[in-house]
């Protein structure tokens, strides 16, 4: 499947408030690639993540998604979209508190038929990626009672459910130290690789970025 | 995917706040189905006190008076009807049959009522229905009493138990007819009508005692009675001749009764009874009808019920408000929940449903929670109701009306949920997945 294009913004322009807070004129992410997004704060990282998630359309140019153009679509399509395709993960909070760590992981499913169908037994699933996460023993457990690190690893579980084509993670290591940001990482690229997800990962921490397969800059070129 | 199972679990995560709201809310349910209830009830009640008779009649007065006298017991007799007219109307052929009411004396605070069998076979309550015996059997002696429900069960009475009557109304009467004891001969079966806390007496008993006691104690004057019996004193002076005889054949036969019921053979011709009654020159009489009489008294008791009702939907609007302030308190806290869910494919729709699923989950618990308060506080309160109201309420499943208003209830629950709902979409659309706090 690499080699194939994923993710493409093509003369992009974005404006919030009559203010253009993102200009791109070509992005690309092939299949399977894992891209880090770096770039100061205020450079457009947050506005670059709605229009991947398709909650926003951009004013000029185009949003293609597994050769889907997003900006075609209507609101509706685009939330069926990201149930189906996308898996997201928070710099934090990423849990109901309401819900256990198994039911916050299997929620994904409860929205999106295609990612549902994918998983013969959402339970058995869900419990499959908390032990390859090492969190079997907190899968019962209180979603307060657990660690930031914990949490995120949660988090990324749940993003990986179903097996999305397209995992978008906005700031995911920003709560963590450094060893429990590293170990994050490494169990993220992990599960992208065993199930083929293309994983676009944005951080101002440039520290992590050698370890992707590409980085780009926002702001600034790619380098 | 069922948003609901989200919603519950949500709504038990924030369980304290949520249970305000549905105690808050089932309480202005439950006065609601209250005040509704008795004020039905006491309609009911009171339209239900007389049945099948078609006149009333006692001496001139306002409608709502002689009703309020003769049936319901309340307020002192100003004037009576001669027992010569009694008998003429009784004679009228078209008129079926007549019940002669005395009142004016009372047992431990109870009405004594004078009367004849005839009360027993004709007097019909709540759509037809006739007294029956609980216990024991109609009047067959001068000093023989039938006592209501209440009387019997509140005074512990049962057959055979002597009781003595008091001079005028009121709990606190000083002047005892104690030289003539009544036997308690039969016990009505409870009616919810005025009857259970009346004691009757045959006519010729109240008689028998006042005659006794105008020659006993001479000429006293006691409020609240005006016994014929009492101004016979100058007229009598052959009865207490006799009595002073010991002659035992005193004509017991009243001269003047406080009211009397007619039933018609047929029920047209009451109207015109009633107009020649009314126009009747020897003596101010009125005749009513008892429907339109209790209309009327309806009309008059009816504003208070009113009031009641008008204050419940306030306190049912107030609970409303805060239900409102509520949902809205928690889509502030819930703007985090809201973008997660976004994040894992929620649609703006899911995002309304749950917070219109968690008002109409609310609203549910609160009418559910409502009624049972409101079956729970009939039952437990029923009997001092009964004692203090003389009101018995039967514990019945909502009527078509309660079932409208819960309703009502329900659909205003979810009406003010709209709005928060509205607002929950608007912010996930603006906030998408980016959590602002």
């Amino acid at each position: 499947m690499t080699g194939e294009i994923a993710v493409e913004l093509n003369k992009v322009r974005f404006a919030w408030e009559q203010d253009i807070v993102l200009e791109i004129d070509r992005f690309e992410v092939r299949r399977g690639e894992k891209l880090f997004v770096g770039g100061p704060s205020g450079s457009g990282k947050s506005s670059l993540l709605s229009l991947l998630s398709g909650v926003t359309v951009p004013a000029e140019g185009s949003v293609n998604l597994l050769g889907q153009n997003l900006s075609s679509m209507s609101n509706v399509q685009r939330d069926v979209f990201r149930a189906d395709h996308i898996g997201y993960i928070f710099q934090m909070y990423n849990l109901l508190p309401y819900l256990s760590v198994l039911e916050n992981v299997t929620l994904p499913l409860r929205f999106s038929k295609k990612r549902n169908a994918r998983v013969t037994d959402a339970k058995a699933e869900g419990l499959r990626l908390l032990r390859h996460l090492g969190l079997e023993e907190l899968t019962e457990r209180r979603v307060i009672d657990l660690s930031v690190g914990q949490q995120q690893r949660v988090a990324a579980a749940r993003a990986l459910i179903g097996g999305p084509e397209i995992v978008l993670a906005d700031e995911p290591t920003s709560a963590l130290d450094e060893t429990n940001s590293r170990a994050f990482v490494d169990l993220l690229f992990q599960e992208c690789e065993n199930t083929g997800a293309t994983l676009i990962f944005v951080s101002h921490d440039s520290s992590l970025a050698e370890r992707f397969d590409r980085s780009y800059l926002l702001g600034g070129e790619e380098a | 995917m069922s948003p609901y199972s989200l919603s519950l679990k949500s709504m038990k995560h924030r369980m304290g706040s949520v249970m305000i709201t549905v105690v808050s809310l089932a309480l202005g349910v439950a006065l609601l189905l209250g005040v509704e209830r008795i004020r039905n009830e006491a309609r009911y009640g009171f339209t239900n006190t007389i049945s099948e008779t078609d006149l009333i009649v006692g001496a001139r007065s306002g409608s709502v008076s002689l009703l309020l006298t003769s049936i319901f017991h309340i307020g002192n007799v100003t004037d009576n009807v001669s027992w010569e007219t009694y008998q003429k109307i009784e004679r009228n052929p078209q008129v079926a049959w007549t019940i002669p009411l005395s009142l004016g004396d009372s047992h431990k605070g109870y009405t004594v009522l004078g009367t004849t069998n005839a009360y027993f076979e004709h007097y019909k309550y709540a759509q037809k229905r006739a007294l029956v015996m609980a216990e024991g059997k109609e009047f067959a002696d001068t000093y023989d009493a039938v006592l209501g429900a209440e009387v019997a069960e509140e005074l512990g009475y049962t057959i055979g138990q002597q009781i003595v009557l008091a001079h005028g109304s009121g709990e606190l009467s000083f002047v005892e007819h104690s030289e003539n004891p009544f036997t308690v001969v039969g016990i009505l079966k409870r009616t919810g009508t005025p009857i259970d806390q009346t004691v009757h007496v045959p006519l010729e008993g109240i008689e028998a005692i006042h005659l006794d006691f105008n020659n006993a104690e001479g000429h006293l004057h006691h409020a609240g009675c005006n016994h014929s019996s009492h101004q016979k004193e100058v007229s009598s002076l052959d009865a207490f001749d006799a009595l002073l005889a010991g002659d035992e054949e005193v004509d017991l036969t009243p001269t003047e009764i406080t009211a009397f019921l007619v039933g018609m053979k047929s029920r047209p011709d009451a109207v015109m009874l009633q107009r020649a009654i009314n126009t009747h020159d020897a003596e101010a009489l009125t005749a009513v009808l008892p429907g339109v009489a209790l209309t009327e008294l309806w009309q008059v008791v009816g504003v208070v019920e009113k009031i009641l009702f008008v204050v419940s939907v306030l306190v049912l609007f107030v609970s409303l408000a805060s239900m409102f302030g509520a949902l809205m308190m928690s889509i502030k806290e819930r703007r985090r929940e809201i973008a997660i869910l976004r994040s894992v494919g929620a649609r703006p729709r899911h995002i309304v449903s749950l917070v219109l699923g968690e008002a109409m989950l609310v609203t549910l618990a609160a009418i559910a929670l409502g009624a049972s308060l409101f079956y729970l506080a009939l039952f437990a309160l029923r009997p001092l109701i009964q004692q203090r109201v003389g009101m018995w309420i039967e514990i019945t499943p909502p009527t078509s009306t309660e079932w409208a208003m819960l309703g009502i209830i329900f659909c205003a629950g979810v009406l003010i949920a709209l709005l928060p709902a509205w607002r929950c979409y608007r912010s996930s659309l603006s906030d998408g997945l980016t959590i602002k706090l």
